[in-house]
C-alpha cells in the first residue's frame, strides 16, 4: 500500500499527463468548432500531417530535436531548484558562436569546423545562462527575471549584429550570408549525395542522433556523477547541501552554464544544420516551448524525448492543418499549441487532487 | 449565562498527531480570566500546537474548546478572533512597509474604502494607547520601529479587534531585557483590566515575575499546574525537565587522551547583531564524550555550525587536532580529515527527503573516491554502500532503493549515524541523536556512541534531553543564551542542572 497522498508512478508519469493532453484536445476541438470546422477531421488531418508520412516524420523529428534541447535545458536547471526561462535567448545568442566558428574557420575541413562550431553554439548559450546564474547566487537577482530580461536582451543584440555585422551588403534579407564550412547535411542531402536517393524535402538532419546522445549524457551527469548529485542536492534540500559542504552559490552558477550550453544546442540543429545561415528570430519559440517539454516530462531525459516527440508532432500537424484549412490560419495553430502548453505546463496540477482523491477513494 | 468565575478558555482533551509525532496528548487546560496564565516546558514539548490549536491555525483530531463557558470551533484565525482571542507571534506578522495605523486595520478594513477605517482606527488607537501606555506613533512605518515597539503593535492589533484574551508566543525571545520589563508592566495592565493574557515561554524567571498560574509540558502532555506564588524556580526546572526513567547505559570510566577538539572563545552573531554563540570556551579529548545541555534555542546548534565548518565564526578559534579551522568555512576539509557530524535536524539537513537511502547515505561524503574515480559516482558502489551500513546498523527495512522519507524516524537517524561512524572519524560531533526516535532505536543508538568513544574517539553530544546528556556524557557543559553557564560531573542532580539550562546559577537560586 502507498502512503496517502502520493499516487503510484503509472498515474504520476501516464495517466497525469495524457489527460492533460486529452483536455487540451477536447478545449481545441471546441476552438475549431467554434470557428466553423469539423474538430475530427481537423485532429485526422493534423494526426496524418505529422505521421502518415515520411515528410511528416522528418519534420516532426527535425522540430522534437530543438525540443529536446531546450527541455533539457529546462529540467536541468530545474533540477537544482532554477526555473530557466532564457532557454529562448541562450538558445539565440548560441547562434552567435554557430556562425562566428562557422564563417571564420571556413578554410578548414568540414570535420574539424563542425565540432569547432558545436562547442561554440554551446559555449555562446553556456555564457547566456552563466550570467543570470551569477546574478542570482552572488547578487540575489532573481532567476525567473533576469533569465527573462536576457531574452529580451539576446533579442535586440541579435537585431542589431545580424543587420549590421552579418548581413551582406546588397542583401534585403534580416540574415547571415551562407555557413558553408560548417554545413551538417540533411539526410535529405546525404541520401542524394551519397546514394543518390530522392527523399521528399525535410530539414531532419543528424543533430537529431546528437540530441538523443544529450539526453543520455543529462541523464549521466544528473544521476551518475558526484556533480549531478550535488546539483540535485541543492535542488532538492539547500540546507542538507551546506550540511554536505556544496556550495549553492557555485552549483547555481554552473548548473545555469550547463543549462544555457544545452540550450545553446538548438542553433546546431538550426544555424548549421537546417537554415545554413544566421537567420533573425529563428529560434521561434522554441525556448519557451521547452518549459512546457521539461513539465510534462518531469524533467527525466526518458520524459523529456518522449514530450519532445509530441511537441514535434503538434508542430507539424498544425502546419499540414494550416494549409489543409485556410479557415484555421497559422494564429488558429498556435492557440491550439498554447491550450496543449497550458495544460501540460501551467495547469499540470490540475487534475491531481481530484484523481488522487478518486484513486484513493477506490484503494479504500 | 456567564458569571465572572467562568474562565476565560477550557481545553478539554486537546489531541493532535503529526504522522508520528504525537504534539498533544489528551491535553487539558483550564484559563481564569483576567489572570495571566504561564504556559512552560522546551522546545517541542507542545506548546506551540497547543496555542496554534486554539488560534485556529491546526485543528484538533480530539478535543473541545470553551470560551467563557461555550463549546466553539475555531477553524482559522478568523474564527478565534470573533471569539475574543489575539495572538502575538514569536515572528511578528506585520507588514514592515506600512504604517502602524495601516498594519492595525489590516484584516479589519471593514469595507472598499481604507479612509474611513483608518480614521476609526486612529481614534481607537489613541484610546487604546492611554489605557494601556502604549505610545506608538501611529504614521510611523513600522519597518523603521524598533522590535519592542513592532511587538506593542501586534498586541494594539489584537487589542483592536476585540481581543479578551492575548496570547503571547515566546514574546521575550527578540527583546531586550528593558524592552522586556515595559511588555512585563504592560501586559499587568491588560490583567488589570480584566483581559486574559496566555504567556509561553521557556524562561522560568519570566514566569515567576509575571504570571499568576503556571501550566508545565513535556513531551506534549501536561504535567503540572501551579500557582505560580506557591512554586519556585526549582520545582518548575523539574517538572519542565521531567524525572523520566533513566535510560541506563552500560559504560565504563573514561580514559580520555589528547585533546582533539579545542574550541577558544568562539563568539558567532546572527545578522542582526545579536551573539548566538557567546565566548564559548571548551576541549573535547580522546575517549570522551562531552556533552552539552541546554533548553534548544540558547546557541547549541550554531555552535555546531561553527565546529562542522558550515558557518564561521564571529571571532574565537576552533582547533581540530592542532589546526586552526575556525575560518576554513569547507565542511568537506574537515571530513576528510576525520570529522563527522550528526546534523540535529533530520529531516531538513540530515539526509534529503525525496533521494533514496542509498543517496542519503552519503550525503557529505559523496566526494569520496571510493565511490567513484574522479567525477563519476559510481551506482554500484553507492549501494552496495549503503546495504553494507544497513546490515550493519540493522535499519528497517534494509532497502537502499527506498525514499528516505519513507523510514521510520528512528531508521533515518540510524542511517546517518551509519554514514557518520562508518567512516571511522576521530571526531564526532552528534546533534539531538534521539529526537523522535523510538526507544528500541535509543538504547542502539547510546550502545553505538559509547562504542565508539572506547574505540577511542571523542564524541561532541548535544541533546536538549537531559536524561541522554547525563547517561551518555564523561563531562557536562550547560549552555544558556548562548553562554557556557558552568561544566559539571554527569553524577550532578537534575536540579541543579535544569537550574542551570534555565539560566540561573547557584548564586541566583539561594
Amino acid at each position: 500500500m502507498s502512503a496517502k497522498g502520493e499516487l503510484p508512478g503509472w498515474v504520476d508519469v501516464g495517466l497525469i499527463p495524457l489527460l492533460n493532453l486529452f483536455v487540451a484536445l477536447l478545449i481545441s476541438g471546441v476552438v475549431v468548432l467554434i470557428i466553423g470546422e469539423n474538430p475530427l477531421e481537423a485532429m485526422w488531418i493534423m494526426l496524418k500531417g505529422a505521421v502518415g508520412s515520411i515528410k511528416g516524420w522528418g519534420y516532426l523529428l527535425y522540430y522534437a530535436t530543438n525540443f529536446i534541447f531546450t527541455g533539457l535545458a529546462v529540467a536541468v536547471a530545474f533540477h537544482a531548484g532554477l526555473f530557466n526561462i532564457g532557454g529562448e535567448g541562450q538558445a539565440y545568442i548560441a547562434g552567435l558562436g554557430a556562425t562566428i566558428a562557422g564563417l571564420s574557420l571556413e578554410f578548414l575541413p568540414w570535420p574539424i569546423v563542425i565540432p569547432i562550431a558545436v562547442l561554440a553554439s554551446a559555449l555562446f548559450g553556456a555564457f547566456w545562462g552563466f550570467v543570470p546564474g551569477y546574478l542570482q547566487a552572488r547578487r540575489g537577482s532573481h532567476i525567473v527575471i533576469t533569465t527573462i530580461m536576457f531574452n529580451f536582451i539576446a533579442s535586440s543584440l541579435m537585431v542589431y549584429l545580424i543587420n549590421y555585422w552579418f548581413r551582406p551588403v546588397g542583401n534585403m534579407a534580416v540574415e547571415s550570408r551562407e555557413i558553408s564550412g560548417a554545413y551538417i547535411m540533411s539526410f535529405r542531402e546525404m541520401a542524394r549525395v551519397f546514394f543518390d536517393y530522392r527523399m521528399p524535402s525535410t530539414p531532419l538532419n543528424p543533430t537529431f542522433f546528437f540530441a538523443l546522445f544529450i539526453a543520455w549524457a543529462v541523464w549521466y551527469l544528473l544521476w551518475r556523477t558526484k556533480l549531478g548529485y550535488e546539483i540535485r542536492a541543492v535542488g532538492a534540500n539547500t540546507d542538507a547541501a551546506v550540511y554536505a559542504g556544496i556550495r549553492p552559490q557555485r552549483i547555481i552558477m554552473i548548473t545555469m552554464a550547463i543549462s544555457g550550453g544545452i540550450a545553446g544546442l538548438l542553433a546546431v540543429n538550426e544555424v548549421l544544420g537546417a537554415q545554413h545561415r544566421l537567420v533573425l528570430e529563428y529560434v521561434q519559440g522554441a525556448g519557451f516551448v521547452g518549459i512546457a517539454v521539461a513539465l510534462m516530462g518531469r524533467s527525466h531525459p526518458v520524459g523529456i524525448v518522449l514530450a519532445a516527440l509530441l511537441f514535434g508532432l503538434l508542430y507539424q500537424g498544425g502546419t499540414e492543418l494550416s494549409f489543409a484549412k485556410p479557415e484555421i490560419n497559422r494564429d488558429m495553430i498556435v492557440v491550439i499549441q498554447g491550450l496543449v502548453i497550458l495544460f501540460m505546463g501551467a495547469l499540470e496540477q490540475t487534475f491531481r487532487p481530484w484523481l488522487s482523491a478518486l484513486f484513493f477513494k477506490v484503494e479504500d | 449565562m456567564t458569571d465572572a468565575r467562568t474562565p476565560a478558555i477550557e481545553l478539554i482533551g486537546i489531541d493532535k498527531r503529526f504522522g508520528a509525532v504525537h504534539a498533544n496528548k489528551d491535553v487539558n487546560l483550564t484559563i481564569g480570566r483576567g489572570s495571566i496564565h504561564g504556559i512552560i516546558g522546551e522546545n517541542g514539548a507542545g506548546k506551540s500546537t497547543l496555542m496554534s490549536i486554539l488560534f485556529g491555525f491546526y485543528s484538533a483530531d480530539k478535543g473541545e474548546i470553551r470560551v467563557k463557558g461555550e463549546t466553539v470551533k475555531i477553524r482559522s484565525s478568523s474564527d478565534a478572533i470573533a471569539h475574543g482571542i489575539g495572538m502575538v507571534h514569536q515572528h511578528f506578522m506585520l507588514v514592515d512597509t506600512f504604517t502602524v495605523l495601516e498594519n492595525v486595520v489590516l484584516g479589519a478594513e471593514g469595507g472598499s474604502l481604507i479612509g474611513p477605517a483608518l480614521a476609526k482606527a486612529r481614534e481607537s488607537l489613541k484610546h487604546l494607547a492611554e489605557e494601556y501606555e502604549m505610545d506608538v506613533d501611529p504614521d510611523a512605518i513600522v519597518g523603521e520601529l524598533p522590535v519592542g515597539l513592532q511587538q506593542r503593535v501586534e498586541i494594539l492589533k489584537a487589542l483592536f479587534k476585540g481581543a479578551e484574551t492575548l496570547i503571547l508566543d515566546e514574546p521575550t525571545g527578540v527583546l531586550t531585557p528593558d524592552e522586556a520589563d515595559h511588555l512585563f508592566r504592560i501586559l499587568g495592565q491588560l490583567r488589570d483590566q480584566g483581559k486574559t493574557v496566555i504567556l509561553i515561554t521557556h524562561k522560568l524567571r519570566e514566569i515567576m515575575a509575571i504570571t499568576d498560574r503556571v501550566t508545565v509540558m513535556r513531551r506534549g502532555e501536561v504535567v503540572a499546574n501551579f500557582e505560580t506564588a506557591k512554586t519556585n524556580v526549582g520545582e518548575l526546572a523539574e517538572a519542565m525537565v521531567g524525572r523520566r526513567v533513566l535510560l541506563h547505559v552500560e559504560k565504563r570510566p573514561s580514559q580520555p587522551g589528547e585533546v582533539v577538539l579545542d574550541v577558544r572563545h568562539v563568539t558567532w552573531k546572527d545578522r542582526k547583531g545579536i551573539a548566538r554563540v557567546d565566548d564559548v570556551s571548551f576541549t573535547v579529548r580522546k575517549g570522551e564524550i562531552v556533552g552539552i545541555a541546554g533548553v534548544s534555542g540558547n546557541g547549541q546548534s550554531e555552535l555546531l555550525d561553527v565546529i562542522s565548518g558550515i558557518t564561521r565564526p564571529t571571532s574565537g578559534e576552533v582547533f581540530f587536532e592542532g589546526k586552526n579551522i575556525g575560518m576554513m568555512g569547507d565542511p568537506q576539509y574537515l571530513r576528510r580529515e576525520g570529522l563527522a557530524h550528526v546534523p540535529e535536524d533530520r529531516q531538513h539537513r540530515g539526509l534529503i527527503t525525496s533521494f533514496d537511502a542509498a543517496e542519503s547515505a552519503i550525503l557529505g561524503w559523496h566526494f569520496e573516491e571510493s565511490l567513484g574515480k574522479g567525477f563519476r559516482l559510481d551506482r554500484d558502489a553507492v549501494v552496495q554502500r549503503c546495504t553494507r551500513e544497513m546490515a550493519d546498523f540493522d535499519v528497517r527495512p534494509g532497502n537502499p532503493l527506498l525514499k528516505s522519507a519513507k523510514f521510520s524516524g528512528g531508521n533515518q537517524q540510524k542511517i546517518i549515524l551509519a554514514r557518520e561512524i562508518e567512516r571511522d572519524p576521530d571526531l564526532l560531533i552528534v546533534g539531538q541523536p534521539t529526537r523522535g526516535v523510538d526507544i528500541g532505536a535509543i538504547e542502539f543508538i547510546h550502545k553505538r556512541l559509547i562504542a565508539l568513544r572506547d574505540e577511542g574517539k571523542a564524541i561532541l553530544l548535544v541533546s536538549v534531553e537531559l536524561d541522554e546528556i547525563r547517561s551518555l556524557s564523561d563531562r557536562i557543559i550547560v549552555m544558556f543564551a548562548g553562554k557556557v553557564m558552568g561544566e559539571r560531573e554527569p553524577g550532578t542532580n537534575e536540579r541543579e542542572l535544569g537550574l542551570l539550562m534555565a539560566g540561573v546559577t547557584a548564586k541566583d537560586a539561594a
